[in-house]
């Protein structure tokens, strides 16, 4: 290693390859930091110099705006609602299957696994209108049922807990069936807790998920009292609101729209790795 | 211990049939709760769906009701040999979504491969900070960062402005439906965009001229291209560096040793092990390109001059907008099966990796 930082080829290329690293980080980061600025901006001032970062004059009515003009509180609650319910939902039914899956044997194990995996083939998209029309025959389309049921349950989830029980060993729940506890039990005071890297990691991807979803609110509800963040916004932007161009208010709904993922994912990020490298064994 | 061996005997034969049963029963109670939720709204969507996109439905009551209209295969063919707007409308949607596949999924997955290997190189520090700014746009909400876009590629907005520096005089981006293949068969001189040739405009398959087919991503549609670029690879960078980090360091080495230069390093020792990898990228890239969605309903909603429709988004908007659930759920179907032969291709091409 000494050798190469003399060696004035590599430190060449070491230079070049940090000029690339910082040219694509600035690609990947500065519209996040040109959407903070401009959300900070007053009307005037973000149309006068939309590439630069800094307030000039600082003003914070387009966040006012977003609270009073709009009904962005009403969006925060429903969208924390729904991605508390849903995430929670997830972690305990897609644990529980994921567990049946990898340790219980029971009779159409097999066959209930590749159903599942087959489902995690079906792309989302095609699904918009059957989804509506199953909601509005159960007669639950325009309800805050309609935007949790449908997905509080995920293969994807199911898949990545099957593939970590079956990774840990086997000896210890053995050990509390000789002692005589039950199968939930067991799975409850046993095994759950000994899978906490493997529920962080649902727990972050579910919450993401959830919390930035958006055309399946599009096919459950359309009252505006049920609407999520993702739905108010794309709804301020392309609806009525959005004549105009008001753009601190509506990139500062979008930064609100995007801190709670932002502060999981700097905290949880190396659980974020592991949730994308995850989706890439199951293909 | 010894003196109930007989009776222990016995009540182990009994407590191991019934602890069979204990398993399935308890096996099929952990199961439950997801096997209803998938089957009630991914399974038994299908099914009712297949039906609806056999009648003409327009969304009152229910569509199983006696009175909903039977149309048969109609709404498919409508689609594919009736002459008409249903036809037109759908053809370009899958014209303008077939220029986005070719180019999203070459760039996303050159640019995730580049920024992972240079990630990884050993010489570098800083690493996970460049991996977490690469990756963080892939985790944010795709309607907050179609905002964001919208706003960057606003008319003399923040990209004209760059633009402005350079002395370049920027487009009106979401308002500007010229097909940029159009754009630069005209700039090589090979064809006068305002007036093309008689015998590209005078037919066509399936109800546009080739003139149209031949338009490529209109330059609406390229800041939707650039925004998803964006957006995906850093996804994609962390598959490949996963696979990266798996290639032992031995091996590159020996090659170093064997004075292989570093094209020829990356050509016969990293790309092959990285095959996999690379198939997995495009795969997932052909399958996830056919289904955008979110960022044409808040960025464009299928304009200008319906060069940014897209199959998924025409499929919602005969829905629901139109109303003519019937034809939206054909519409899903044939996108359905489109992305089906994508699946299957890739299963071809894995299983002809395997052996």
């Amino acid at each position: 290693m000494a050798g190469n930082k003399k060696d004035p080829r590599s430190l060449a290329s070491t230079f070049a390859g940090y000029c690339i690293l910082v040219f694509f980080a600035l690609v990947f980061l500065y519209p996040f930091v040109i959407q903070i600025g401009n959300s900070l901006k007053t009307e005037a001032g973000a149309a006068a110099n939309p590439l630069s970062p800094i307030p000039d004059p600082l003003s914070f009515a387009g966040y006012a705006r977003a609270f009073a003009d709009t009904d962005m509180p009403l969006w925060l609650g429903n969208s924390l609602l729904v991605t508390v319910i849903v995430t929670a939902g997830r972690l305990l039914l897609d644990s529980m299957a994921g567990y049946a899956l990898a340790r219980l044997r029971f009779r159409g194990r097999r066959a209930l696994f590749s159903a599942i995996i087959a489902v995690l083939a079906v792309p989302g998209v095609v699904l918009f209108i059957p989804k509506f029309l199953v909601l509005n025959q159960l007669g639950i389309y325009d309800s805050y049922t309609a935007l949790i049921l449908p997905v509080i349950a995920d293969a994807a989830g199911v898949f990545i807990m099957k593939q970590f029980f079956e990774s840990i060993p086997v000896s210890v729940e053995e050990a509390a069936r000789i002692d005589g506890a039950g199968t939930f039990r067991t799975f409850w005071s046993v095994v759950l807790p000994m899978a906490r890297p493997a529920l962080i990691t649902l727990t972050v991807i579910s919450f993401q998920g959830t919390w930035n979803e958006f055309p399946h609110t599009l096919v459950a509800v359309q009252n505006p009292h049920l609407f999520t963040l993702p739905r108010g916004l794309a709804d301020l932007v392309s609806g009525s609101l959005g004549k105009g161009t008001q753009y601190p208010l509506k990139l500062g709904a979008a930064v609100l729209a995007t801190i709670p993922v932002a502060v999981i994912f700097v905290v949880f990020q190396r659980y974020f790795v592991r949730g994308a490298n995850e989706g890439s064994d199951k293909g | 211990m010894a003196g109930t061996t007989t009776a222990a005997g016995r009540g182990r034969l009994r407590h191991r049939v019934s602890a069979v049963t204990r398993e399935n029963v308890a096996g099929w109670l952990f199961v439950a709760p997801v096997v209803i939720i998938l089957g009630l709204f991914m399974l038994l969507p299908i099914l009712m769906a297949l039906w609806v996109s056999l009648t003409s439905w327009n969304g009152q009551g229910s569509p199983f009701q006696a009175g909903v209209p039977f149309v048969g295969a109609d709404n498919y063919t409508r689609l594919f040999t009736q002459e008409g707007l249903a036809r037109q409308d759908f053809m370009t949607s899958i014209r303008n979504n077939i220029y986005y596949v070719a180019i999203v999924v070459p760039t996303q997955t050159v640019l995730a491969l580049g920024l992972a290997m240079i990630v990884n190189s050993r010489l570098l520090k800083g690493k996970s900070f460049f991996r977490a700014a690469f990756f963080f746009p892939s985790v944010t909400s795709s309607v907050a960062i179609s905002v964001v876009f919208l706003f960057i590629f606003a008319n003399s907005g923040a990209v004209t402005n760059l633009l402005g520096l350079f002395g370049i005089d920027g487009p009106q981006w979401f308002s500007d439906s010229r097909g940029t293949l159009h754009l630069l068969l005209g700039a090589l001189g090979l064809v006068d965009p305002g007036s093309p040739p008689a015998a590209l405009t005078s037919g066509g398959p399936f109800g546009l001229s080739w003139w149209d087919w031949l338009s490529g991503p209109s330059v609406a549609m390229t800041t939707i291209i650039m925004l998803v670029v964006w957006t995906t690879s850093g996804t994609f960078m962390l598959m490949f560096l996963a696979a990266l980090q798996d290639i032992p360091v031995t091996l590159e080495e020996a090659s170093m040793l064997d004075g292989a230069g570093r094209w020829q390093r990356f050509r016969h020792v990293t790309l092959p092990l990285l095959k996999p990898t690379l198939f997995l990228v495009l795969t997932l890239g052909l399958i996830s390109t056919w289904q955008v969605f979110d960022q044409i309903y808040v960025m464009s909603q299928g304009d200008p001059a319906k060069t940014t429709l897209t199959p998924a988004y025409l499929s919602y908007r005969t829905a629901f907008r139109s109303f003519d659930y019937g034809s939206g759920t054909a519409i899903s179907f044939v996108l359905f099966s489109i992305i089906v032969v994508m699946t299957l291709i890739q299963r071809w091409v894995m299983r002809e990796r395997r052996s």
